[in-house]
């Protein structure tokens, strides 16, 4: 993985002592909370319904047992023992202390990390597919792009006072683990008609109050010219994106109304002049980073160990939780942030070590976070994973249910987030306690809720997508169906009139019966049953008297 | 990054304003950088000058002007036969393509920043430097906070009208927030992958 030089460390440590001045001229009352506002935001510090919550990044998803490490310290030492993984592959503390925060960054940059440009109107920490150099899927590992886009973006002069918030996503693989066509820009590594590597680029994706599926704008870009394309990009954002209205101001409202074949033309008129300037990428730059991502030493051996032991739990396991390793003899773990009844993406200071431990012994020191709000070892030899599960079991995370109605992404919800008018969190554990016992035969079902209309918790892209609303001063759930974030990107449909807490709960159970009834075998998934069936029989089951 | 200092010489100046203070200066006055003034309003050059601009009014005065873009548009003929030195003031999403040859003619643009948030002058301003070549005087008017000012300079902005308290304060004093590297290669900045090398080989 990609290692600070004296030049990254020198940045972050000016951001530090820059922030460290900032918070203290706000604590000396040198500067009010409206000053201080935008300053804290620029470092990823929000001020949230009971406390300060600082977002840290995780670019691309990929960190190290001493990382790791860190961020169990940081927990447990200026937190209340827990953290919190998100949809952006980042990691939230809900409970710092203002006055510990620039403490908190300098810890965070011993280990080479940040929080610059995890909030604000700039370009977002930059997500990847989180089985990068591991999927056998891949033409290439898309993380040497992810992080030169995250080196071009970081503090960048022009593009740090957006219309809005930017959202980068990088993949690989045509099976789309990173969502990116629900992304400001989403990038996919291809071979070129020139055997060459390079992009395809799509743009105006989102979710928010405005759903849209972005654009491919350009089939075709060579990795040489990837920044140029980007600031050309994002220079005609930036001059032209609507400030007028908020709920406007995301590219994809661009893009959408002056349409794509115009803001693509403007962007290639834009990128033909800033081509070959000093943006383009030199190819000793572009060896440079990917030489940080060189695959690790695998042993080319492969695995005569038994995947069909007669433990149930353990077959269970490999079954959901493991995937196909481009390396015969290898697998890729997905440890579940989802124990049944749980909230999802919390990990333990603990259990945090435990995990750290296991990257370091199992997985070549490499963990990624997925914005499944899940965490992978990417590396593991077959014949470890029992021991691999064995000790996730030992923590609290041995559940089996990668990609499973339990399985839920859900934002923090009105229990933290000052946004929120509704809770999203006990309605994910309630749905999970409800279906766990079924979950097997229910197989693949991406349950998705947010708690409110800003759509963190991606109910857009859910198979079955929840929106807490509130009405006349309740929590109120609106019930979405049929969406995905992936290469078959669709947005979900509201299916009807809402329901309260308790009738949510009840609906997905409804749903779940009605698809169980009407599947056409047990591998017709509930998305493949939903597209043949359409939304009638769920709505009849939903709401028939 | 542009050196402050190294302000854009214009030929023919009527500007009767000398660097007061006894401080070292050019030795010619220089449109749009007026008369070091603690009190004045325009950062440029390392020190709060006095603003030798005039805004447009009617009639406009015989002296250095800066005219807004729908007078430009409006009076071209008239302001290009004009002797004194010639500013612009563009608000923020105001248009600059359609000015090409005629933005030679301008020894000082002004760019407009109405908040703190809205960052489109920062592009208007690279579009200047980088695409149409300017090289008069940039300024930085409405919102100019020191937080804003370390990007400002990065952009190809070289002065700064300043109403801002703490930020005349910080200026004043050299503390202005600023991570002095940079990640992006520019026609003003080297690549990060070059300074990499330089960093490397002064430290070992």
């Amino acid at each position: 993985m990609y290692r600070y030089d004296e030049f990254d460390r020198e940045f972050v440590r000016q951001r530090v002592a820059q922030f460290r001045d900032q918070v203290a001229r706000r604590l000396a009352g040198e500067l009010t909370e409206d000053e201080f506002k935008p300053l804290r935001l620029m470092n990823g510090v929000y001020l949230q319904l009971h406390a300060y919550m600082l977002r840290i990044a995780v670019p691309y998803g990929t960190l190290n047992s001493r990382q790791m490490r860190k961020l169990a310290h940081i927990a447990r030492t200026y937190d209340r023992g827990t953290g919190h993984f998100t949809t952006r592959q980042n990691l939230q503390f809900n409970w710092p202390k203002l006055a510990d925060i620039p403490d908190i960054l300098g810890e965070l940059a011993s280990v080479e990390m940040h929080a610059i440009q995890t909030s604000g109107n700039c370009i977002r920490n930059v997500t990847a597919d989180h089985f990068a150099g591991a999927t056998a899927e891949e033409v290439a590992d898309p993380r040497p792009y992810a992080e030169i886009i995250r080196q071009w973006s970081s503090l960048h002069p022009e593009f740090s006072f957006l219309p809005r918030k930017f959202k980068v996503a990088v993949t690989a693989a045509s099976r789309d683990r990173a969502a990116i066509r629900v992304h400001d820009i989403g990038l996919e590594l291809k071979r070129l008609a020139t055997g060459s590597l390079g992009f395809a680029v799509f743009v105006g994706g989102g979710q928010g109050r405005t759903p849209i599926i972005a654009k491919c704008i350009r089939d075709e870009l060579p990795e040489a010219d990837l920044l140029s394309y980007l600031e050309a990009v994002l220079r005609i954002y930036n001059l032209h994106g609507r400030r007028d209205n908020k709920f406007k101001a995301r590219i994809k409202i661009l893009v959408h109304e002056i349409g794509a074949a115009a803001f693509s033309a403007q962007v290639e008129e834009e990128w033909q002049r800033i081509r070959d300037s000093a943006l383009r990428l030199p190819e000793h730059e572009i060896g440079r980073i990917r030489a940080y991502f060189a695959p690790p030493p695998f042993e080319h051996r492969p695995s005569k160990a038994s995947l069909r032991p007669p433990e149930r739990n353990f077959e269970r396991w490999v079954t959901r939780n493991t995937h196909t390793h481009k390396e015969p003899g290898y697998a890729i773990v997905t440890i579940s942030l989802k124990p049944i009844g749980g909230v999802p993406g919390d990990a333990s200071a603990e259990q945090m070590e435990a995990i750290a431990d296991l990257a370091q012994q199992y997985s070549f020191d490499e963990v990624r976070v997925s914005h499944e709000q899940n965490l992978v070892l990417p590396h593991v030899r077959i014949e470890d994973l029992r021991r691999v599960h064995a000790r996730l079991q030992a923590v609290g995370l041995g559940e089996a249910n990668a990609g499973l109605v339990t399985d839920i992404i859900a934002c923090p919800g009105l229990d933290y987030c000052a946004l929120a008018n509704a809770r999203s969190i006990p309605i994910a554990q309630r749905i999970s306690a409800r279906l766990a016992a079924r979950q097997d035969a229910i197989g693949d079902l991406k349950i998705k809720i947010s708690g409110c209309i800003n759509a963190c918790g991606h109910h857009h892209v859910g198979h079955i997508g929840i929106l807490g609303v509130e009405k006349r001063g309740e929590e109120h759930y609106q019930l979405l169906l049929g969406g995905s974030g992936a290469e078959d990107a669709a947005l979900a449909t509201i299916a009807g009139p809402g329901f309260g807490p308790d009738g949510i709960v009840d609906a997905v159970a409804k749903v779940v019966d009605t698809y169980l009834l009407l599947r056409a075998s047990a591998n017709e998934t509930f998305l493949a049953a939903y597209g043949r069936l359409g939304p009638a029989p769920f709505k009849e089951a939903l709401y028939a008297r | 990054m542009l050196d402050e200092g190294s302000a854009h010489r214009i030929n023919g100046s009527s500007v009767g304003l000398a660097p007061t203070g006894g401080t070292v200066g050019p030795a010619l006055p220089l449109p749009g950088q007026g008369a070091r003034d603690p009190a004045g309003t325009i950062w440029h050059a390392g020190a709060f000058r006095s603003d030798p601009w005039a805004h447009a009014g009617e009639p406009l005065p015989d002296r250095p002007v800066i005219v807004s873009r729908q007078r430009w548009l409006a009076e071209r003929t008239l302001l290009m036969a004009r002797k004194a030195p010639l500013g612009l003031r563009l608000e923020a999403g105001e248009r600059v393509d359609d000015l090409g040859p005629d933005l030679a003619r301008f020894s000082l643009i002004a760019l407009a920043f109405p908040t703190f948030a809205d960052g489109r002058a920062f592009s208007t301003a690279r579009l200047l430097r980088d695409k149409y070549a300017y090289r008069g005087e940039l300024r930085a008017v409405g919102n100019v906070l020191s937080d804003l000012i370390a990007f400002m300079r990065r952009v190809g902005f070289d002065s700064f009208e300043v109403t801002h308290g703490p930020t005349r304060r910080a200026l004043s004093e050299g503390r202005i927030p600023e991570v002095t590297l940079c990640y992006q290669p520019s026609d003003r900045d080297a690549p990060h992958w070059v300074r990499r090398r330089r960093l490397a080989d002064t430290s070992s």
